[in-house]
């Protein structure tokens, strides 16, 4: 297995782009990604690109085709990878292993996601989807009550507060303040998050992700090649992926997402290193009680104190581990497919030392963790600077 | 959605039948074609569950699926049933406020939503809180 390597990055601005269709966000973000490392689209030889639905969000499928197309690199193969939330880490894996097989040497890794062009009631519809259609959207599920009956299992459990669930949301504002790319710059407070209108309580408005319209991609090459396009090649030291029980219900806890234990065991075992090596880390806080899960299930801490160590400043940016520099879904925005990548051209940022008023001094290994749906799925990669 | 999918799932919906494993004795709800400890040695037969549990974990709705829009706010749990399998269902006839985890239910049938624009009115199980027996004197 060959050493691969990321050298270059791009991203759109995320938000409520009314005037960018699916098809332009994935080209900017693609033509943003060349253009940082100055690779020729002649150079490229397969694309990746996650994307959870295209079908139920602008009725267009087969977008592996469209964005070939428009991109101008017909006729090298596109691949559209579904995995919900997790589409976009897991297209990063597959294009891993073709450079890593030696199938292809030049990839990009993509994600897309056009969120803004249907009603917010037939959004969220569609983003239950990603739930078991006969056994939890039947009976009135929707995403937020699935992971607000994670946190109520979790405050039973361990005592973890409201509070601290909100703590979550007002340091990934805080982030994204410093993210020229992110969707909400704008501080917010402890009281604010509580007061916040209910979704499905515990959770509050401002503990829940919004809806996000955001494209983003990464250029992967073999190691050895990797100086012919950056100075500052940034290598995937490991990457894991595994499943759980689709349905909440069917899983052995609820107050631990055990994909991403599995997966973040692997990606460990195959970087060589443990969760003590981890300069900072982009997590899936789609609600605010997942970063929390995610911590604890990334080794960050102990079992129950994901809450603590955050309202302790512990994962601030000046903190013992950052989490979620860029802002995270909550404050950066989350266009479902495109999250996974997003994640990756942040710590990729962070790595080469690039990341202006949020850089984390020193981040020589990140880490990137993405979920899909109620934790069906989840991916994980370790990256570490190159030189 | 098309009548077929509802109506292929009645008989698990309206009497609460899941499936035991023969080999391991697990029984299953939903239920299950392969039994993931012993897959092909498993042999899984239809069984039908009691009706009683235990909530697990409990949410409260205010913002809801479609179709749901007159019943906010409500309340979903994960109750964990007598035979072992754990299910997701509303809780209902309670006060929302007084709903806790360890809170013992049994399953009620019911409407689930309203009458969707093809003319199917959904009906399946959701649970209720156990009558409290009669206290003496
Ligand atoms: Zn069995």
């Amino acid at each position: 297995m060959r050493e691969v390597a990321i050298v270059g990055v791009g991203l759109t601005k995320f938000g409520e782009l009314w005037e960018t269709s699916l098809r332009q966000l994935i080209v900017e973000a693609g033509l943003r990604a060349l253009e940082d490392c100055g690779v020729d689209g002649k150079e490229i030889d397969a694309m990746y690109v996650g994307n959870m639905s295209a079908g139920q969000f602008v009725r267009q499928e087969h977008i592996s085709s469209l964005i070939a197309d428009h991109a101008g690199l017909v006729p090298i193969p596109c691949t559209r990878v579904e995995a919900a939330c997790a589409s976009g880490g897991v297209a990063l894996r597959q294009a891993f292993i073709a450079v890593a097989s030696g199938i292809h040497d030049i990839v990009v890794a993509g994600g897309v996601e056009k969120m803004t062009d249907t009603l917010t009631g037939q959004t969220t519809g569609a983003l239950a989807t990603a739930a078991d259609q006969e056994w939890e959207a039947y009976i009135g599920s929707t995403f937020p009550a699935l992971y607000a009956l994670m946190a109520r299992r979790h405050m039973h459990e361990y005592g973890t507060t409201e509070e601290q669930m909100a703590e979550v949301a007002v340091k990934n504002h805080h982030n994204a303040c410093l993210n020229p790319y992110a969707q909400y710059r704008r501080e917010i407070t402890v009281e604010d998050v509580l007061n916040s209108p209910p979704v499905t309580l515990p959770l509050k408005l401002l503990d829940c992700s919004p809806i996000t319209d955001g494209g983003a991609c990464v250029i992967l090459a073999p190691a050895d090649r990797a100086r012919e396009f950056t100075d500052t090649p940034i290598i995937i030291k490991g990457t894991g992926q595994a499943s759980d029980a689709l349905s909440l219900h069917d899983r052995s806890t609820l107050t631990s997402l055990r994909a991403a234990v599995h997966a973040a065991d692997e990606a460990y075992k195959m970087a060589g290193i443990g969760p003590k090596d981890i300069d900072l880390a982009e997590v899936h806080d789609c609600f605010t009680i997942a970063e929390i899960m995610a911590i604890e299930d990334l080794g960050f801490c102990k079992k129950g104190e994901g809450g603590k160590i955050t309202e302790e400043g512990e994962t601030a940016l000046d903190g013992r581990i950052p989490i979620n520099t860029s802002g995270g879904l909550k404050g950066k925005g989350h266009p479902v497919g495109a999250t996974g990548i997003a994640q990756t051209v942040e710590i990729v940022t962070q790595l080469r030392g690039e990341a202006g008023k949020r850089q984390v001094s020193g981040a020589e290994i990140g880490l990137a963790h993405n979920i899909g749906g109620s934790g069906g799925t989840c991916v994980v990669h370790i990256f570490q600077r190159g030189d | 959605m098309a009548v077929p999918r509802f109506w292929r799932e009645i008989p698990n919906r309206y009497n609460l039948i899941g499936t035991k494993c023969g080999n391991c004795n697990t029984v299953f709800f939903p239920p299950r074609s392969v039994c993931p400890k012993c897959r092909r040695m498993g042999k899984l037969e239809p069984y039908k569950l009691r009706g009683r549990g235990k909530i697990v974990s409990y949410c409260t709705v205010h913002v809801p699926a479609d179709g749901f829009e007159d019943a906010v706010p409500y309340v979903l749990a994960i109750v964990e049933l007598e035979e072992g399998p754990r299910i997701t269902a509303q809780i209902t006839d309670c006060n929302p406020d007084s709903v806790k985890i360890g809170d013992e239910v049994e399953v009620t049938f019911r409407q689930i939503r309203e009458e969707s624009q093809d003319g199917l009115i959904y009906y399946g199980y959701k649970f209720k809180p156990v009558s409290n027996p009669p206290s003496e004197g």
